[in-house]
C-alpha cells in the first residue's frame, strides 16, 4: 500500500479532495494523513471510522458510547443525526433512531453532542440526511457545527450538483465535506464527487444500504482505485463491514474502514446499559486490531 | 404527448405571451450578485444543462430558476421546477435515473412507442374515456353552474394510475430490465402495477405499509391475483410513506435488473416530468370532449392532489390558457388546525422528501409528520415538486377539503347521479361545492352572462371504499359487521 501512502501525505494540499479553501485545513484529512503517516515504531495504517447514531439508547448514553469508541480505538467519529425517514439505512440503524426519536432526541442534541466529544481525541463528522440542515438553515447549521467542534458532514442523499449552498458553508467555515461515491458512478461523476469532496471520499462497498454482511463486496477495491485515479487523496470505505477481518482486509486497500451497524447493534443487543458500553468497547477493539493487523500487511507489501 | 405540448406551445405563442402567468414565472429569481458556488461546475443530472442557479439566503434553501423557467408552462421539464424537484438521492442511484432520463426521452422521440402505448390505451384501458355532464349533481353546487366529468373512474383497473403505469412499463421493457418494484397507498397503484406486469411478463414486487395490507387485504389479495409478489413494510408510521422507503432501500440495491415504477408526480428527476407526460392524455382529451360539448373552454378545472399525479394530468392542458381557473385539492383530514391532515399547501412547508424538494409536512427539525386521511390515496406529506411551483406562482389554487366534506360529496354523486366515486375523487367533487358560486360570481362580476362551467375529474373509480363509506354512514346492521373490517376498502 506504498502508493496510498505516498499519494495521501505527499499531495494534501495538492488535489481537490484535499484542498483547503477554508480558514483551516481539514480536520479529517489531517488525522488520515497522520495515520497514514505512521510515526517512528509505528507502521502507517488505515482509520478506522465508527458511526454511532445521537439519541440511542438516549443522549447521554449515546455520548458515553462514541467516547467509549474512541478510547476502543476508533479514530474518526461518524456522528448520527436521528431521521425519520433514513433511506439509506438497513434495519439496525433504522430501528435505533426510531428509538432515538420516540425518546425525544431533537436536533440541537446533534450539536451538544459534537460538543461533548469534541474533545474524545477524534474528529466528529456528523452523518445527516439533507432535510434536517435545509430547515435548520445551511449557513447556520455549518457555524453552529464549527461552533461545537465538529469536523463536517457526511451527506448520504444529498449530490454535490444539488449541494451548492453546502459546498460555500463549509468553505466558509473550513468544514469537511464527504460525499458518497457507490459502485454504479460513472468516471464523470467519481470526477465531479471526488472535485466537491473534502476530508475524504465515501465509497459504498456495494450497491445498497448499511447494514452486517457476510463480505464486503468485491467491488469495493475497484472502487477505491478509480476515485483515487478520479482524483481523490483519500478514499473510506463503508457499508457491511463489521468484522475484524473485513476491516483488515478494507484496510489493506482504503484509507479508512467505516463501520455502524456492527457498533450499534453491540448497544442494541445489550440488556442493559453498562452492557452495551461492554460490548461495544470488545467489538471497537477487535476492529481496531484488524486496521492495525492491515498496517503490518501494508508495510510488507 | 409531444403532440399535446407541441399544442401547448403553440397556445402559449397565441395566447399567453404577456399574460400574468408568463410574467410571473421568475419572481425568485435571485439576484446575480448573491454568494455563487465556489465548487468546480459538475454537470447537473449527467450533463443536461438547466441554467440553475443556487443563493445562499440566510439559510433557507436558496431559489433556483431554470432558463426554461419562462416558457410555456405546460412544457416545463426537470430536473427543477422554480425552487422545486430535483434528485436528493443518494449517488447509487444516480446512474439508473440518468438511463432512465435518457432512455424516456429516447422514447419520446420515437413514434413506435407512441404507437405502442396509444393501442394499449385503445384496446386496454379503454381510453378514450368519456366526458360525462351531471346535472342532478350541479344543482347542489350552485345555479347557472354545469358540472362535467372527467371519467378516469371508466378505466381498466379503476382509475387514471394505468396511464403511468402502462408508460412506465413499456419503458421497462425498452430497458431491458425484468423486475419492477412498486409502492402502494391504498392499493391503486400496487394493483395497477401488478395488472402492467401481468400483461407484460415483469416480475412484480409491490411495497405496502403493514398498516394499510390490513386496512386494504382485498386489495392485496388483487395483487397476489395477477402475481406480484406484496411486501408489508413494518417500519416507521407503517404505512406509505414507509413502503416508499423500503421501495428506494430495495431500489438502491437491484437497480441493476429492477425499475422502481414510481406511481406519482414526485421523487427524484426524470419522475415529476415523465409522470405528468404519461398522464397528460387525461387533459388533452378531456380539452376536445368540452370544446365539443359547450363550445369553449371550461371557466375551472378542478381535481384532487395527493402526490399529484391525476392533477399535473388534467391541469397540463389548461396551464397556457389563462382564462381557465385550477384548483387543487388536498385532504384536509380532520382540519387543518386539527393537526390531522395531509395538506402540505396549507399546513406545510418548502423542504425534502423522498428525492425531491417540495411542500412537505414537517416538523421544526424537519422531522416528517404524519398525514392524515379518510383517504388513502392522498394520505402522503408531501406532494409533486410541480405542483408546488404551480402554486408559487400562483397558476393553481390549492385548498384543503375536509374528511367530512369530501364523505358528504361522495354521497351526493352516488344519489344524484349513480355514480360511486373514489373518495379521492370525491374531494375535487366537494371542491367544486366549495367553490362552485365563487366562481360564478367573479365571471357575473366580469360581465359573464353564460353559465359558469366546471371540469372535474374523476379519478378514480369507489368499488374499493365502500366498506370505509359503509362504517362511515353507518349502513351495515351491526350483527352483520363487513368481512372487511373498519375502514377497509375494498
Amino acid at each position: 500500500m506504498s502508493t496510498t501512502t505516498g499519494t495521501t501525505t505527499g499531495t494534501t494540499t495538492g488535489t481537490p479532495s484535499g484542498t483547503t479553501t477554508g480558514t483551516r485545513p481539514s480536520p479529517t484529512g489531517a488525522r488520515l494523513d497522520a495515520l497514514a503517516a505512521g510515526t517512528d515504531g509505528t507502521p502507517g495504517r488505515a482509520a478506522l471510522v465508527g458511526y454511532l447514531p445521537v439519541g440511542f439508547p438516549d443522549v447521554p448514553g449515546s455520548v458515553e458510547a462514541v467516547r467509549t469508541m474512541v478510547a476502543a480505538g476508533v479514530d474518526v467519529v461518524e456522528l448520527g443525526m436521528p431521521y425519520s425517514d433514513p433511506l439509506m439505512d438497513g434495519p439496525v440503524i433504522q430501528h435505533a433512531v426510531e428509538r432515538a426519536l420516540a425518546g425525544g432526541t431533537r436536533v440541537r442534541d446533534t450539536l451538544r453532542a459534537v460538543e461533548q466529544v469534541a474533545d474524545a481525541g477524534a474528529p466528529v463528522l456528523v452523518m445527516t440526511y439533507w432535510n434536517l440542515v435545509l430547515r435548520y438553515g445551511v449557513e447556520a447549521w455549518a457555524r453552529d457545527l464549527a461552533a461545537a467542534g465538529g469536523a463536517g458532514l457526511i451527506t448520504p442523499d444529498l449530490v454535490p450538483d444539488e449541494g451548492a449552498d453546502w459546498l460555500a458553508a463549509a468553505d466558509e467555515h473550513g468544514l469537511d465535506r464527504v460525499f458518497l461515491v457507490a459502485p454504479s458512478s460513472t468516471p464523470e461523476r467519481l470526477a465531479s464527487t471526488v472535485a466537491a469532496s473534502r476530508g475524504f471520499v465515501y465509497a459504498a462497498s456495494t450497491m445498497g444500504v448499511t447494514g452486517v454482511r457476510a463480505e464486503v463486496g468485491s467491488q469495493a477495491e475497484r472502487l477505491v482505485e478509480d476515485t483515487r485515479a478520479a482524483g481523490a487523496a483519500r478514499v473510506c470505505v463503508g457499508l457491511g463491514v463489521s468484522t475484524p477481518a473485513q476491516a483488515a482486509e478494507v484496510a489493506t486497500y482504503a484509507d479508512g474502514v467505516i463501520v455502524g451497524s456492527a457498533l450499534v447493534r453491540a448497544l442494541a443487543d445489550a440488556e442493559t446499559t453498562t452492557g452495551g458500553l461492554a460490548a461495544l468497547e470488545a467489538v471497537t477493539a477487535g476492529l481496531a486490531e484488524g486496521v492495525r493487523a492491515a498496517a503490518t500487511a501494508r508495510g510488507d507489501r | 404527448m409531444s403532440q399535446t405540448q407541441q399544442a401547448a406551445v403553440q397556445r402559449a405563442g397565441a395566447e399567453a405571451v404577456g399574460t400574468t402567468d408568463g410574467g410571473t414565472t421568475t419572481p425568485d429569481a435571485p439576484p446575480a450578485t448573491q454568494a455563487v458556488p465556489t465548487a468546480p461546475p459538475t454537470a447537473p443530472h449527467g450533463g443536461a444543462s438547466t441554467g440553475a442557479s443556487r443563493a445562499v439566503t440566510d439559510g433557507q434553501a436558496a431559489p433556483r430558476v431554470p432558463v426554461r423557467a419562462t416558457g410555456p408552462l405546460a412544457t416545463q421539464q426537470g430536473p427543477y421546477f422554480g425552487e422545486f424537484g430535483g434528485r436528493f438521492v443518494p449517488e447509487a442511484l444516480v446512474a439508473a435515473l440518468d438511463e432512465l432520463d435518457e432512455q424516456y426521452h429516447a422514447a419520446l422521440a420515437d413514434p413506435t412507442f407512441h404507437a405502442e402505448l396509444s393501442r394499449l390505451h385503445r384496446t386496454y384501458t379503454g381510453r378514450p374515456n368519456p366526458v360525462t355532464e351531471v346535472p342532478r349533481f350541479a344543482a347542489h353546487v350552485g345555479e347557472g353552474v354545469r358540472v362535467l366529468l372527467k371519467r378516469e373512474d371508466l378505466n381498466h383497473t379503476g382509475s387514471h394510475k394505468i396511464n403511468n403505469v402502462l408508460g412506465q412499463a413499456l419503458l421497462v421493457k425498452r430497458m431491458g430490465k425484468t423486475r419492477v418494484i412498486a409502492e402502494t397507498g391504498a392499493g391503486q397503484h400496487g394493483v395497477a402495477t401488478a395488472t402492467a406486469a401481468a400483461l407484460l411478463d415483469l416480475e412484480c414486487v409491490v411495497y405496502m405499509g403493514e398498516e394499510d395490507t390490513r386496512r386494504q387485504a382485498l386489495n392485496v389479495a388483487r395483487m397476489r391475483l395477477l402475481g406480484a409478489e406484496v411486501v408489508a413494510v413494518q417500519n416507521g408510521s407503517r404505512t406509505l410513506k414507509d413502503a416508499i422507503n423500503e421501495a428506494l432501500r430495495d431500489w438502491v440495491a437491484s437497480v441493476d435488473t429492477t425499475h422502481y415504477l414510481l406511481g406519482t408526480v414526485t421523487g427524484p428527476h426524470p419522475f415529476p416530468e415523465m409522470v405528468r407526460d404519461f398522464h397528460s392524455v387525461i387533459g388533452e382529451e378531456a380539452r376536445a370532449q368540452v370544446l365539443d360539448a359547450v363550445g369553449r373552454l371550461p371557466d375551472a378545472v378542478l381535481a384532487c392532489v395527493g402526490g399529484g399525479s391525476n392533477a399535473m394530468g388534467i391541469f397540463n392542458a389548461f396551464l397556457d390558457d389563462p382564462e381557465v381557473r385550477l384548483f387543487g385539492f388536498e385532504a384536509g383530514g380532520e382540519g387543518v388546525t386539527s393537526g390531522l391532515h395531509a395538506a402540505r399547501f396549507s399546513g406545510g412547508s418548502p423542504g425534502v422528501l423522498q428525492g425531491t424538494r417540495s411542500f412537505v409536512l414537517q416538523d421544526e427539525d424537519g422531522q416528517t409528520r404524519a398525514s392524515h386521511s379518510v383517504s388513502a390515496g392522498l394520505d402522503y406529506p408531501s406532494v409533486g415538486p410541480e405542483h408546488a411551483w404551480l402554486h408559487s406562482i400562483g397558476r393553481v389554487d390549492y385548498r384543503p377539503v375536509t374528511d367530512a366534506e369530501a364523505m358528504e360529496a361522495f354521497r351526493l354523486l352516488c344519489r344524484t347521479e349513480g355514480i360511486i366515486p373514489a373518495i379521492e375523487s370525491a374531494h375535487a367533487l366537494a371542491g367544486a361545492v366549495q367553490v362552485g358560486r365563487e366562481v360564478a360570481a367573479a365571471r357575473a362580476a366580469d360581465g359573464a352572462t353564460d353559465e359558469t362551467v366546471l371540469l372535474v375529474n374523476l379519478s378514480g373509480r369507489g368499488d374499493k371504499d365502500v366498506a370505509t363509506a359503509a362504517a362511515w354512514f353507518d349502513l351495515i346492521d351491526d350483527e352483520e359487521p363487513l368481512h372487511a373490517g373498519e375502514g377497509e376498502q375494498l
